[in-house]
């Protein structure tokens, strides 16, 4: 991959920049203070708190702001709590949680292809789970409705799109992972998975076209308690693992030699944080459908906003988890007609990712 | 995008082995044509009704006749097949010069020829013009998609261009996927509001190259001609270009002015094929890397195999879609990625690439 001349420069001005920032340690962990990036990250956690108790309050039953929050935060009244808890929460933590998941897995992805335009899509996750998803269906009958029926279409995609997860990562093993190999193969399989879906499409009935399209493109409705903790339980427990890898990552940017010079195992580094981009983008799919585009753009949106070289981690899952909430709000207060949360945060996100570009440019 | 520069210079053979490493290209080249036309020949005989290469000379050639077996022969190959065929080869070069070029100008090795908004504008034009005129013809369709094609590149182009970093590689794949990303979600909102529009969406999507008369491959190939023509002026400067921008300019090259003709280029040529076929995905970004493993990276031999590949690639997989689903068909888009993809990807695994 070419490194254009602009990025390089941002590269250095960042290094410059960091050799005069104060340095913090806490006995093994030390780590720079960087200012500005905290206070973005910072704005990025109220903000999508905010939304988040805001989407809460929106309804048929409005409960303003401060009684949300409250509530929220454990106090609040007996009917708030049951209008809050029970009936509104579930969706409104299932956009959180995918948001984080989706847009931690794309800084991930990007991070170790080393590619803008590489994220979890390309790894087959999403595409995998679709094939399988309208493959459940569009072919009725037989096998397919006895799958659904005892294991439902989530977890049967879910596992279709690990599945082509696991593939494309064997694939791509060939001493090691290298990240030009891993998303050209990504892309190959996706292609093919994409193509299955297509003519799955195509030779389909109608009626199932529109279920399955609706399918496709990633939906909050109706979710439960239970599905909410399984996704929330594994996003936590895999965040707590790549907080853990995430200190040996940086050096991986500059190039896996001088990686291995700054003694990082880049090899399972690689492997590890890869592992947890696709079980994450997983998580997602299992939660919400394959709610496309989030974590190809929220990264990006992060670094801009952050003023970083590289996807920062944390504010790029914020970003994540604010565009989906935004995008869920929007979806059902601001449009005349219902519509998947999957359509809005692409037409948010996709013009957003474009003005920070323009801004960009013009300073 | 963060690693090393890899430069494009080409390695300076011994003496003498400049006019053999040519002679070895231009030997490529002709034996591309040639399979060209091996594989157009076979795709004017294979289909629901196989003929015989008498009977395809007969029905290319021969006048009307009173005989009943002999007009049928007739009027299959001369409104089926041949403009199949033909929309197969136009399409296919288009299409391959069109993902060579735009690796080229993105220097991204994972760049497709949708990636300028071509294939999500002409989705969108096309779902739009069925839910709010109700097309209905294939006719329609095609200037439709073409429109929107054309639209969502200049789009791009324009949004990419503001400012001081006007051109850089990396803005204008961004601001690509940020409108792709923007004409999806409208896409897919309107056909799932419209059933007409997603029953329409569905069959575009795949990629066909049936249902369209000389009526449009003439001005599609019109176009395409047109691309093909830029495209060839621009491309000793693109070598350049992929020097880095500062080389490129120090060298003499006007970098606005040949981005600007180049994505015009890439315009014409994506947009006229997708027009035509609708999106066919992944057959640019997969030629166009097998065209450098054949050539090295220069981009003047790497563009014209880059499209002679496309045509047989695209031409063979409408010939295995005719055959594998008897009596029905596969759309030559589905095939291009089922039979493409794996075969690209063990030519990944097995280390035949290198990026950009």
């Amino acid at each position: 991959m070419r490194a254009d001349g602009a990025d390089a420069a941002v590269d250095a001005k960042a290094e410059v920049r960091a050799s005069v920032a104060p340095g913090v340690r806490f006995g093994g962990v030390s780590f720079v203070w960087r200012p500005w990036i905290a206070g973005v990250t910072l704005l990025l956690a109220v903000a999508g708190f905010l939304v988040f108790c805001l989407s809460i309050g929106v309804g048929d039953f409005p409960i303003a702001l401060p009684r949300v929050v409250a509530t929220v935060l454990g106090g609040g009244e007996q009917v708030d709590r049951f209008v809050i808890m029970d009936l509104r929460m579930p969706r409104a933590l299932a956009g959180l949680v995918v948001g984080v998941a989706l847009g931690v897995s794309g800084a991930l992805t990007q991070s170790i292809a080393r590619n803008p335009l590489a994220s979890p899509d390309v790894l087959g996750i999403t595409s995998g789970a679709g094939a399988v998803a309208v493959f459940l269906v569009t072919v009725s009958g037989g096998a397919a409705t006895a799958v659904v029926d005892s294991v439902g279409l989530s977890a049967a995609a879910l596992a279709g799109g690990l599945g082509t997860g696991l593939l494309v990562y064997f694939m791509a093993w060939r001493r090691g992972i290298d990240g030009f190999r891993l998303i050209l193969i990504g892309i190959s399989v996706n292609a093919v998975m994409q193509a299955l879906t297509t003519w799955l499409l195509v030779t389909a009935d109608i009626r199932d076209v529109a279920r399955a399209q609706a399918w496709l493109v990633g939906s909050l409705d109706n979710r439960s308690w239970e599905e909410v903790h399984v996704a929330l339980w594994s996003t936590l427990a895999l965040l707590v693992v790549v907080a853990c890898v995430a200190f040996q990552f940086k050096p991986l940017h500059f190039g896996d030699e001088v990686a291995a010079g700054l003694g990082v195992r880049f090899g399972a580094v690689r492997a590890a944080l890869l592992l947890c981009a696709v079980l994450l983008a997983g998580v997602a799919v299992s939660a919400a459908g394959p709610v496309p585009f989030v974590a190809l753009v929220a990264p990006q949106v992060a670094m801009r906003l952050a003023r970083c070289p590289t996807p920062p981690l944390v504010a790029s899952g914020l970003v994540g988890a604010l565009l989906l909430t935004g995008s869920d709000l929007v979806a059902r207060t601001a449009l005349p007609v219902t519509l998947p949360v999957g359509v809005v945060t692409a037409a948010i996100g996709g013009p957003f990712l474009v003005y920070l570009l323009v801004r960009a440019n013009r300073r | 995008m963060y690693g090393a520069m890899t430069t494009t210079a080409v390695e300076r053979p011994a003496p003498g082995g400049v006019t053999e490493a040519r002679r070895r290209r231009v030997a490529g080249l002709g034996l591309l044509a040639a399979l060209l036309v091996v594989v157009a020949a076979v795709s004017l005989a294979v289909g629901a009704r196989a003929l015989s290469p008498a009977e395809v000379w007969h029905g290319l050639v021969a006048a009307p006749e009173p005989d009943q077996r002999l007009t049928e022969i007739r009027l299959i190959v001369r409104t089926v097949r041949v403009p199949r065929t033909v929309l197969a080869v136009v399409a296919g070069i288009a299409l391959g010069v069109g993902g060579a070029l735009i690796q080229g100008y993105t220097r991204n090795p994972i760049a497709d020829t949708g990636l300028l908004g071509v294939n999500s504008g002409a989705s969108f034009a096309v779902v739009s013009g069925i839910a709010a005129f109700g097309f209905t013809s294939p006719f329609q369709y095609v200037w439709l998609g073409f429109l929107g094609a054309a639209v969502a590149g200049v789009v791009v182009f324009g949004l990419s261009s503001i400012g001081r970093g006007a051109g850089n590689p990396l803005t204008l794949a961004l601001a690509g996927q940020g409108v792709t990303v923007f004409l999806a979600a409208m896409t897919t909102a309107v056909a799932l509001t419209d059933k007409a529009s997603l029953n329409a969406l569905r069959f575009w999507n795949a990629g066909s190259l049936t249902g369209v008369g000389f009526d449009v491959i003439w001005p599609v190939s019109a176009f395409i001609a047109a691309g093909l023509l830029l495209a060839l002026i621009t491309l000793p400067s693109v070598n350049l270009l992929n020097l880095g921008d500062d080389v490129a300019r120090g060298l003499g090259v006007n970098t606005a002015l040949t981005r600007t003709v180049g994505v015009v280029a890439i315009t014409l040529l994506a947009g006229a094929a997708t027009a035509a076929c609708g999106p066919i995905a992944f057959l640019g970004l997969m030629v166009a890397h097998v065209a450098r493993y054949l050539t090295g990276p220069d981009y003047r031999w790497l563009v014209p195999y880059a499209g002679l590949l496309g045509a047989v690639v695209l031409l063979v997989c409408d010939i295995v879609g005719r055959l594998v689903v008897r009596p029905g068909e596969l759309d030559a888009g589905v095939v291009v990625s089922l039979l493409g993809a794996p075969f690209f990807a063990v030519l990944v695994w097995r280390g035949k690439f290198k990026s950009a």
